[in-house]
């Protein structure tokens, strides 16, 4: 291990980390959004919208994020929708991370007992504010360690950024071996910065479930 | 059909040649899920122990499993490995390694949360009828767990179909380097063609996980 | 004519084919405790539903206060608020404290101001002798604490009828009593109320009137819950009273 080299590596890997993290920070901020509004839809049974949103829910599912990348980046293009490769990041990460927060968030709501709107209800709460003071807070706060997962899922994820010409840290441990062809130390790195960017996701996320299995709802 | 690229698919065996790429990505989700399969059921029985020292082994496992994304393990064991311990492994053992480390910390886990999960009393009641304890995980605990893996394991290749995605980041040719390949043949006669495959990649990969994480849905349901 | 407080003239509630209640007709009169028996799918429970309208009827009209309530109309949170209910499970708002569980439909429904049912809501969880528990969540209390936060939650909506269903029924043993106190002294105060319930003796000691059901029909009624108790009229309520007796 040659410690010079490591140390003349660091900018690149911090200039990647932070690239990682910002389209990494947006996607899970947009992907939640995506998923708290179609997880939404589905539980008002939203007609035609709901459908849509199943499908879209199917599809990003069910393909792997590289090709959904690929078909922003490089097809869409070609149908005149040119998007630089940042935003194509971001879209692809929010997109994919959509589809699985909705199931997250959906499932959340589902397992809310039907006593509990039913005692809101009976005490002359409407139906949205059984929703918005019952249920959505309950369903949310159970999804808690489904959406940390889905957090690390999708920083992991970010990995393959580096095949739409992102400086990601998977491209510049590759750029750097092809160059210098110093594979152990780069690799290392690339170790030890991905532990960097998403050990303390891994932690928060433990912290909370188990907070979350105290307060464990019901009797 | 000239606009959106697809009729570089009917000039001579580009699709099939698609399809051959999707093979050899299936193929390697196969053999993977089979030796997390086998390998898994005895690391999550192993991982019941009591012992500290397994306890903090597995612990790591999983963790790194859980944070490390598969594309660093895949440079790790197909550029890593061979230049450390100066071997030769092929990309396509190099990813079923990979698929399988991933694989068999998953399908432990699992198998480790399904066997504690059964009472106590199983144990007990089974010992209670003079069982010796393997026959107690042959007869008694397995069957008992097998239900609830099965859709966890279907899950567990689709999961393993979409990564596969992954192996022509070290070279192997799979569908999507297939596709690249179709593209680039084809550049200057159908400039579209990006479009085109593209979007038949897009449409295989989802036909084939689609149908099966129905499955593992259905049977996940079925069997609750 | 006076008019009652819950009136219910010829209710029809089936499950499909499954018929529930037919044609069930009943008076409620300020400070009348009902108490309601009968075996287990009698209809008991699913009446007091009906009156909360938490269920979809098939015929006939549910009157509080000579006003229908119904599950579609414009005015069911108003009609509601009339009616307080308990449920069997402890169906606390798990994410709220017991404060805030029963501050929640004061504010929010009726618009009162925070200090003000904060007040009250402290005066009657003093009452029912939970008052120190007020920021504890509904997990840290026991089943019985956490049913006399929902009586304490029906309560503050100050309904003009509250309807008890089983509420001691998921409880353990040595918990009932401790919610049944309660209960009588609401009763003392002269709250009006209906009662289903399977404790006996409760209910021989809370009741100014009973109804014991069989099939979604009233088999008895009678105005001397002592009286009925210890020799009912109908061969069916003696037969379902035994049942209790060893």
């Amino acid at each position: 291990m040659d410690w010079n080299v490591i140390i003349s590596y660091l900018p690149r890997y911090k200039d990647a980390l932070l690239l990682t993290l910002r389209i990494g920070w947006q996607g899970v901020l947009f992907a939640l959004i995506t998923g708290i509004l179609c997880a939404l839809v589905i539980y008002l049974k939203i007609p035609v919208l709901r459908q849509i949103i199943g499908i879209y829910i199917e599809v990003f599912r069910n393909t792997p994020l590289l090709v959904q990348l690929f078909f922003i980046y490089f097809a869409l293009p070609k149908i005149g929708l040119q998007l630089s490769p940042e935003a194509c990041g971001v879209l692809g990460l929010s997109l994919l991370g959509g589809a699985y927060m909705a199931e997250t968030i959906r499932s959340g709501l589902e397992n809310i007992a039907v006593i509990q709107s039913e005692s809101a209800e009976s005490l002359g709460m409407s139906k949205s504010q059984t929703f918005r003071y019952v249920i959505f807070p309950q369903a949310l706060s159970s999804s808690v360690p489904g959406i940390m997962a889905n957090v690390i899922f999708l920083l992991k994820e970010t990995s393959v950024f580096s095949t739409i010409s992102l400086m990601d840290l998977m491209f510049t441990a590759k750029d750097l071996i092809g160059m210098y062809a110093k594979t152990i130390e780069c690799l290392t790195m690339l170790v030890v910065f991905y532990l960097i960017m998403i050990l303390p996701v891994s932690i928060l996320g433990n912290i909370l479930e188990r907070r979350l299995r105290f307060a464990e709802f019901g009797s | 059909m000239q606009n959106l690229g697809l009729d570089v698919f009917f000039k001579g065996t580009n699709f099939l040649r698609l399809l051959d790429g999707l093979w050899v990505a299936v193929r390697i989700s196969l053999i993977s899920v089979a030796i997390s399969i086998i390998l898994g059921i005895a690391v999550g029985v192993l991982m019941t122990s009591k012992s500290r020292i397994i306890k903090v082994v597995s612990k790591i496992y999983l963790e790194i499993v859980r944070i490390m994304p598969q594309m660093v393990l895949l440079f790790i064991v197909y550029f890593g490995s061979t230049r450390v311990f100066r071997w030769n492994i092929s990309a396509e053992i190099s990813a079923i390694i990979v698929f399988s480390f991933w694989g068999v910390a998953e399908m432990g886990d699992l198998v480790r949360g399904a066997l504690i999960s059964i009472p106590k009393i199983q144990y007990e009641s089974s010992e209670a009828l003079g069982m010796a304890a393997s026959q107690t995980y042959l007869y008694i605990i397995l069957p008992q767990t097998v239900r609830r893996l099965i859709p966890l394991s279907i899950n567990l290749i689709t999961r393993m179909i979409k990564t596969t995605s992954l192996v022509m980041m070290i070279g192997i040719v799979e569908v999507l380097k297939v596709a690249q390949q179709i593209i680039e043949a084809n550049r200057r006669v159908s400039p579209n063609a990006t479009f085109g495959v593209f979007a038949v990649v897009f449409l295989l990969y989802f036909l084939i996980c689609w149908p099966i994480s129905r499955l593992a849905s259905y049977l996940e349901k079925r069997w609750a | 004519m006076k008019q009652s407080l819950l009136e219910i003239k010829h209710l029809n509630k089936a499950y499909g084919e499954n018929i529930i209640l037919k044609s069930f007709n009943l008076k409620v009169e300020k400070g009348d405790v009902v108490v309601v028996i009968g075996p287990s799918g009698c209809g008991k429970s699913t009446l007091l539903r009906c009156i909360n309208a938490l269920e979809d009827i098939q015929g006939g009209e549910i009157l509080i206060g000579g006003e229908p309530i119904s599950r579609n109309a414009k005015n069911i949170s108003t009609m509601r608020q009339k009616v307080g209910m308990v449920f069997q499970s402890y169906d606390l708002f798990p994410h709220k404290t017991i404060l805030d569980n029963v501050l929640l439909a004061p504010i929010k429904v009726q618009k009162r101001k925070r200090n003000e049912v904060e007040k009250e809501a402290l005066e009657l969880l003093g009452k029912v002798g939970l008052a120190d528990r007020k920021n504890d969540y509904p997990r840290q209390l026991s089943g019985g604490q956490k049913q006399r936060v929902a009586i304490v939650r029906a309560l503050i909506m100050h309904p003009d009828i509250l309807l008890l269903d089983e509420i001691t029924a998921a409880l353990d043993p040595e918990m009932v009593r401790e919610v049944l106190e309660v209960v009588i002294s609401l009763a003392k105060s002269g709250s009006t109320m209906m009662i289903v319930t399977h404790e006996m003796a409760f209910a021989k000691a809370i009741a100014t009137r009973v109804l014991f059901l069989e099939n979604g029909e009233i088999v008895e009624e009678s105005k001397e819950p002592k009286a009925f108790f210890e020799s009912p009229q109908t061969e069916r309520a003696k037969k379902f009273l035994k049942s209790f007796e060893y």
